[in-house]
């Protein structure tokens, strides 16, 4: 790990360690450990304490309906974001890239959107698509489309995704276009030498040379679907309507904090725990791969 | 270059600016709405220009306040979001950078056991562990209070990883010839590895300031008292207020002034975000 010199001083190691190492075992490490007892024991109603209960909590959780209905609207949810997200940014990266005047401003304008909070996002999409004031249903209207996304359950889902896809689109943008940079002229310059026209030759030659950033991007952006839209979600739909855009993070804190089921919210977040365990091992690996090559 | 042509310029200017036009245009309407009277916002259609209620709304937003059940002013708001955004992003890049520096510093027991608690465990989004968390803080008595709402989110894998990364850059001699002249370590520190660290700390003050502006759910559930809201939090709770007239005039105001430090942030410096970013998922 090292080549450079080191001091020798038997105290200020430890010393300058404390406080991180003191939050990470605090609010990080305990709580994490707390979560997966909670998740295998149950709360004694009549207050005797906690019953180890093996794998009671989560096999209720697979057994529940609610709960795998809230699974795969996640996974769409986080699809239909990556998908959408990823392509829209890629689209307007090659289009920058284009040896155009100009890019910074683009840039400038592009990624702004991240800074926003997903809570104020909500708020402002919501506002647009407002079913009584809204500018966007007022349109609609006049294009024969009644939109209500606070009765109909699939306008809520595109309106969530549309709106998470906005907020993330600067982020995505920018490591498209960090991609695009990377890539040499020359071989790009070769295939149109070759007779290929710029369709074929972004299909052919730059989109996969682009795989380790669309690749890394796609993890970024699953985990962000699945963890940073609390605010969005909760800003725009609460979950509503009837459950309809109640992703997995969403039900941990019904359950945990609005319904106090403890062991059934512990239980959902041991499983999101290893999931996000799961996809940084892939992320690393990935990124090893990248390092040697 | 070979391959160009004209047309495919125009295809690409054009594309870009409906991309840049589509992406402002929630932010216009937000803005446009936080300019006109209450009663003009509740006739749909909302309007696409500005009108004239800008320095009103403003002013009752942030130093009368509105809503239901409160009328906290909006400077109140303002002030803790900041006193939470930079606490938090100050406080992970001072633990940060003292972790990493002892890390790469010092020989010691455990150092590598060190690094990996530090990495690993800190892969795990705060919305993943919200309930046992929650727990923790208020055993501490920690609720309703800025350190309840700093100090939990101010440990950073990032920031300890983007530190020792670049503190293995740094040519070992400098610590050599510091060991020579008899430079105590926290003289080396202070004298060379901190001004040295100055672009590093200076991307992850504007990608932590971002987030630490942007927290949404942790001081949701560490602050019950008003005192304490940051602006964030404030603009989804008025929007979602359903009972009587929403006006929604103060709330677009209340959105404009939660959107526009972070915003000014990135757009000023943009070199030092987009390093952060790059950076910080290296």
């Amino acid at each position: 790990m090292k080549n450079t010199a080191t001091f020798d001083n038997k105290v200020l190691p430890y010393v300058l360690l404390l406080p991180q190492l003191f939050i990470t075992l605090a609010f990080f490490v305990w709580p994490s450990v707390n979560a997966i007892v909670q998740a295998f024991t149950f709360e004694d109603a009549f207050g005797g304490g906690r019953v180890f209960v093996w794998f009671e909590n989560f096999q209720n959780l697979f057994e529940d309906g609610a709960y795998m209905r809230s699974v795969r609207i996640t996974l769409v949810f986080s699809f239909g974001v990556t998908v959408l997200g990823l392509g829209i940014a890629l689209l307007l990266a090659a289009m920058a890239n284009q040896q155009l005047r100009g890019v910074t401003t683009y840039k400038t304008l592009l990624v702004w959107p991240y800074a926003v909070a997903p809570a104020v996002a909500g708020v402002v999409w919501g506002f647009m698509f407002n079913p009584n004031v809204g500018i966007v249903p007022y349109f609609l209207a006049s294009a024969g489309i009644d939109w209500n996304h606070r009765i109909n359950p699939g306008q809520a889902q595109l309106l969530v995704i549309f709106s998470a896809v906005w907020n993330q689109l600067g982020y995505n943008f920018i490591f498209f276009l960090a991609g695009l940079y990377a890539i040499p002229r020359s071989l790009i310059e070769a295939a149109a030498i070759d007779g290929a026209g710029p369709v074929r030759r972004f299909f052919a030659v730059v989109f996969p040379l682009l795989s380790p950033t669309t690749f890394f991007l796609l993890v970024v952006n699953i985990i962000y679907a699945f963890f940073s839209t609390f605010g969005l979600i909760d800003a725009l739909t609460k979950g509503g309507p009837s459950g309809s855009t109640q992703i997995l993070v969403y039900k941990i804190y019904l359950d945990g904090f609005r319904n106090q089921d403890f062991g059934s919210s512990a239980a959902q977040s041991t499983i999101l725990i290893i999931f996000v365990a799961a996809l940084t091992v892939i992320q690393f690996k990935y990124i090893e791969r990248r390092v040697h090559y | 270059m070979v391959g160009e042509n004209r047309w495919y310029r125009y295809v690409a200017y054009a594309t870009l600016i409906v991309g840049v036009l589509v992406i402002a245009f929630p932010v216009w309407i937000t803005f446009v709405g936080s300019t006109h009277t209450t009663q003009r916002m509740l006739q749909a259609p909302v309007p696409i220009w500005p009108g004239t209620e800008f320095f009103r709304n403003y002013y009752i937003v942030l130093f009368e306040g509105f809503g239901q059940s409160s009328r906290t002013p909006m400077m109140q708001m303002l002030f803790n979001s900041l006193v939470v955004a930079l606490g938090i992003c100050i406080g992970k890049i001072a633990v940060s950078i003292i972790a990493a520096f002892a890390i790469v510093y010092f020989t010691f027991r455990f150092r590598m056991t060190a690094f990996w608690v530090i990495f690993l465990t800190l892969m795990l989004p705060v919305e993943v562990r919200i309930v046992p968390t929650y727990q923790v803080v208020a055993n501490f008595g920690m609720l309703n209070s800025y350190s309840g709402m700093i100090i939990p989110l101010i440990a950073s894998a990032t920031a300890t990883f983007m530190f020792r990364q670049f503190f293995m850059t740094v040519p070992g001699e400098l610590a050599e010839a510091a060991k020579i002249d008899g430079a105590t370590p926290m003289q080396f520190f202070w004298h060379i590895v901190l001004p040295m660290s100055r672009t590093t700390i200076a991307a992850l003050f504007v990608i932590q300031f971002i987030y630490g502006w942007n927290q949404y759910l942790w001081p949701l559930l560490v602050t019950t008292s008003e005192d304490y809201y940051t602006i964030v939090m404030t603009v989804a709770r008025q929007a979602n207020e359903l009972d009587g007239m929403i006006r929604w005039n103060l709330i677009m105001s209340v959105a404009m002034l939660a959107m526009i430090p972070p915003v000014l942030v990135v757009v000023f410096m943009q070199k030092q975000f987009v390093r952060g970013l790059v950076d910080a998922d290296k």
